[in-house]
This record gives C-alpha cells, structure tokens and sequence, in this order.
C-alpha cells in the first residue's frame, strides 16, 4: 500500500518550500504559457527564452498543490540550457515514468507496487532528481498534478516555434 | 431499516452498507455528500427489485410487467411531487441531474424568450451549472448576463439589486451554496424577481436533500435537485417547473415518449411532463429516487435539518477551539443561517495537500474549486477543502476531522 511518505518527498518538499527559476521573464523576447488543472483549479505559467536552438533562461509562476509547484520547479532546473531537442526527450522520458501503470483506471493497485520506469525505456535520457516524482504514479489523481507545468511548457515550445 | 424514532447520525449509520467499510484498515469516515451522498439499504434494494421483478420499458406494454413498471415510475413521480409540495406530479420532470434541468430551462424556455436587449441574473456564488448554459445561450441569443455579487459574510450582496433586475426576464439562484453553505433568502428575491417582471430558477441540489422544500413557499417557478446527493442513484435528477410555464414551453430532446403523432410533416408533443423525456426513461433510477425520498420522510426532513444544524455548530465550534486562526471556515459563521458544508483553508497547506493526508487516515473530504470558479477568485483562493455533513454522520466523525487536520498540520510542518 502507498504511504504519504511515497509521494511527498523530501526533495519534493524542498523544491515546494524553495521554488527554483521562480518569477516571470519579459514577453518577448520569452514566451509565455498558461495551463490548467480543471480538477483541481490549480494554474501554472511558464516562460521560456529560446536562443539558436537552446533554452536559455525558464521561469515559472502560478499556484497549486506541493506536486505541481515542486514538479515545475524540478522541471525548470532540469530544462535550462539544454536544446529543445533534449528536452522534448526529457519530457516524453518523464512522461513515461508518469504513466507506467498509471491510467488509474480499472487497475486493482497492485501493480502500481511494482517498480515504476525509471527512465530505462527513453534510451539514454537521464531523469536524476526528477525520480523522486515516480511515487505519484502510486497516486493516480495526483498525476495530473505533477505533468501540468510539463505540459505547459511543451505549449511554450511550441509557440516559439510557431 | 431505518426509521422513524431512531436517531440520525449514528442511529442510520447502519441503513448505509457503505459506510461499513474501511478504508488502509480504518472505518471510512464520509465527508463528502455534498458531492453525493451514500444510499441506503432500502435504495438499492428497490432498483434491485426492480429489475429482478418488474423490468419493462414503460408506457404503453400491454403486458402485466411492464404495467407494474409504469406504475413503480409513476408512483415515484408522486412522492417527489410530494416531497417538494408540488401542486401536480405533471410538473415533476425527470431529467439526468440538476446540471440538465438547468440546461433544459435555458434551451427551452431560454431559447423561446431571451434576446438582444433581455438580460438574466444570476449570482457570483453559483455553481458552473448555473453560469455556463446562460453563457452559452448569451452567446447564442445576445441577452446581458447579470450578477449578484458576495459580500465578505459570504451573503449575497442585494445592495443594488433593483438595479440589477431592472429589465431582466430572468433569475437564477442557487438555495444554497455548495461552497459556503449559505442559505439565500430565495423568497425575498423571488418576489423582487417578480416585483420587476421576472421568473425565477432555484438551483436546489444543496437544499432539497437537506431541508423540508417547499416549492410554493419558496416562490420559485424552475426548481432544480438531484437524485444522487439526496440518498438516491446517480443518472436521475428532477426539474419542477409551473404547469403553464411547461405548457408554452418548447420541447427540449425530441425522440420517443415526447410526443403524441408524428408525421412526415411533423409532430406534435406529448402532454406535460412527458413532452421533456425523450427516450427510455432510467427507469431503476427513478424508482430508486422514489424510495429515497420515502427514506427521507420517514426520517423526517425537519429533523434532518435539526441535525445537521446541531452538528454544523457542533463542527465549527470543534474547529475554532482545535486551530483558532489558522483554520478558516468560508461561509456564514451562524449555523441557523447555513448549511452543513465546511469549505476550509488551513494554514497555507494547499487544499490537493490537505485532503491528501485526511485520505491517509480514511477521512473523505473534496478539494478543489467545486465548479465554481467565479466564486473562488471571489475568496481570493485558488481552492478550498470542503468537509460535508449528512444524516449519518456525527460528531466522531467531526472529532476525526479534527484529528486529520492535525496530522496534516504536522505532516506540513
């Protein structure tokens, strides 16, 4: 059975307590983007700065539960200064671990008590400290609050491309 | 079985077979009707015995089953027509939920008489099902939508509302809040609604289940609730509406059992309350509705909300002594003047967090906006973690709450 202990991390706390790269950044040159949890009401902002091809500088803003403020701020960390090719495996290798297992639907939730992907199915990316989130997957309800500033900063991505 | 005599809270515990259950190896603790309530024994067994015993398609089957199924249907019209004291069971409308019978008024009834020029009231603390279909139909018909705003008691805020009616054809209004537990004086704006020419709709999914409804007295002329959070199934709500107001209006679904020809040319509608209940009717369900509301009578409304009102003062004043400050309470701080649901803020613990670790101990609680944005950009909050109370809890139940919030509190640091 999953305990409190599993989810809430001390690294996840930390990264609550203590949000990294927190605060907006001038549109333009940065762009911006907004997402939603309908769920649960909570919003996170990203701002992104993409130059030839590399994420200089990531910012993020909002409110939300410790999952989703620790995850965007573990997200930004893990980001800056890495080209959007990098990151665009980095997310799908999170969102991987994001999902092992995890529709949350119809599962009895003893297979959420196996080990949940620890990156090893997206070739060489690397998660690191990003692990510390794979006790949500034990959480269905909370995943969607830990791929939210994930998701929103694929919609930045792709608007600077736009 | 319940019943009458017995005392509510842990007297009709035992009628619930869910609240029997644990949850990680401790009794559940069930707060949470305000999103739906548990059903009773007697429920289930009805909507069992319904298909076990009589189940045909309703209307029309010569046969002895499907006679006896129409009668269960129809007899449980009655006793909803009954229990809300409407004047005929040919009001009584039988629709998916509350959110539909709001949809059907603004489709409808909206459709036939808002335009350019017309405005609708509505209020900041209403739930999306009242807010969204006006704007939708907004959108659609070029009608004002107005709003009545909240003042810091967590009343409405009736300051200007002759203005706010001036030229307006309707206004909608919830009985009670399901954030903060305020009973609006639905009376008084039904007859300054009427004093300026307009019709009232009642969004009454927090009031029917908790409070002895009386639509007349009420002065309403749409009242919508719900099966679900009443002791009933999902999938069956009720619109009551005034006959001649279902009468002019136009049919909503159209289909099977709404009419009464139908040609090449066209059709004509079936009578009052069929006219709005296209296709088969979810027949367990309604049957299942009528004997929850036989439950709650036997129960006795006033008594339900005695209780709730008795442990409403019992919970805020639980809550008050245990945290003081750091815990606030959203919503009128007098019980008598609202109802038994507790949408709290603790410490700067975030509502997702909070009923993360209220789960951990087997306590049921909501966290979330509870689709009523307006309201908590209103309060200032992005979320709030909402406790409700029903007849089978009681102060345990209020005292583990208690405790919860303090394992959290620790949790959190």
């Amino acid at each position: 059975m999953a305990g409190l202990e599993d989810l809430y991390r001390e690294i996840i706390l930390d990264h609550y307590r203590n949000p990294r790269n927190r605060g907006e950044l001038e549109v333009p040159p940065a762009v911006q983007a907004v997402g939603f949890n309908p769920l649960c009401g909570d919003e996170v902002i990203v701002y992104v700065e993409v130059s030839d091809g590399v994420i200089t500088e990531v910012s993020t803003g909002g409110q939300g539960c410790s999952i989703s403020q620790s995850s965007a701020s573990m997200m930004s960390t893990a980001v800056k200064g890495r080209t959007v090719a990098e990151v665009r495996r980095l997310v799908q290798a999170f969102k991987r671990m994001m999902s092992i297992h995890g529709s949350g639907i119809g599962g009895t939730g003893d297979e959420l008590d196996d080990e949940p992907g620890s990156g090893n199915g997206a070739g060489d990316v690397k998660l690191g400290d990003l692990e510390a989130l794979q006790g949500v997957v034990k959480f269905p309800v909370r995943i969607k609050c830990a791929t939210l500033s994930w998701n929103t900063l694929v919609q930045a991505l792709d608007e600077t491309l736009g | 079985m319940s019943g009458e005599g017995s005392e509510l809270g842990a007297g009709t515990r035992a009628d619930f077979p869910l609240l029997g259950r644990e949850v990680r190896g401790r009794p559940i603790i069930y707060l949470d009707s305000a999103a739906s309530s548990q059903k009773p024994r007697c429920v289930l067994d009805a909507m069992n015995s319904y298909y076990e015993t009589i189940n045909a398609n309703v209307h029309r089957g010569a046969y002895e089953i499907a006679a006896q199924a129409t009668e269960a249907m129809e007899a449980a019209r009655t006793a909803v027509a009954r229990f809300v004291n409407a004047p005929s069971a040919d009001e009584i409308v039988f629709t998916k939920n509350v959110t539909e019978a709001i949809n059907l008024v603004a489709r409808s009834w909206g459709g036939a008489n808002l335009g350019p020029g017309d405005a609708v009231v509505i209020t900041e603390m209403e739930h999306h099902a009242n807010i969204v279909p006006w704007h939708i139909m907004a959108a659609e018909k070029g009608f004002e939508l107005r709003w009545i705003g909240v003042s810091a008691d967590g009343q409405l805020d009736l300051s200007n509302l002759d203005r706010l009616l001036d030229g307006a054809k309707l206004l909608g209004v919830t009985a009670m809040s399901n954030v903060l537990g305020t009973l609006n004086p639905v009376r008084r704006l039904a007859d300054a609604a009427h004093d300026a020419g307009a019709l009232v709709l009642v969004d009454a999914a927090q009031y029917v289940p908790h409070l002895p409804t009386d639509v007349q007295a009420l002065g309403a002329d749409f009242l919508g609730f719900t099966g679900h959070k009443m002791c009933g199934p999902t999938g069956i709500g009720v619109l009551w509406a005034r006959a001649e107001l279902l009468e002019a209006m136009p049919p909503f679904l159209g289909g099977g059992e709404m009419i009464l020809d139908v040609r090449k040319d066209g059709f004509l509608p079936n009578h009052i309350p069929h006219k709005f209940e296209a296709g088969t009717p979810p027949i367990a369900e309604i049957v299942g509705l009528g004997e929850a509301v036989r439950y709650l009578d036997g129960l006795g409304m006033d008594r339900v909300r005695e209780h709730e009102v008795s442990l409403t003062a019992y919970a805020l004043r639980t809550l008050q002594d245990r945290y003081g400050p750091e815990l606030a309470v959203h919503g009128p701080s007098e019980p008598a003047c609202r109802g038994g649901v507790l949408s709290m803020s603790f410490r700067d613990i975030h509502p997702h967090d909070l009923s993360q670790v209220l789960d951990d101990r087997g306590v049921c609680v909501r966290a979330g906006h509870h689709c009523a944005k307006p309201l908590m950009r209103h309060l200032g909050v992005p979320a709030t973690t909402r406790a409700s109370l029903y007849v089978y809890n009681d102060t345990a139940d209020v005292d583990a709450l208690a405790d919860a919030l303090g394992a959290a509190g620790e949790f959190f640091g």
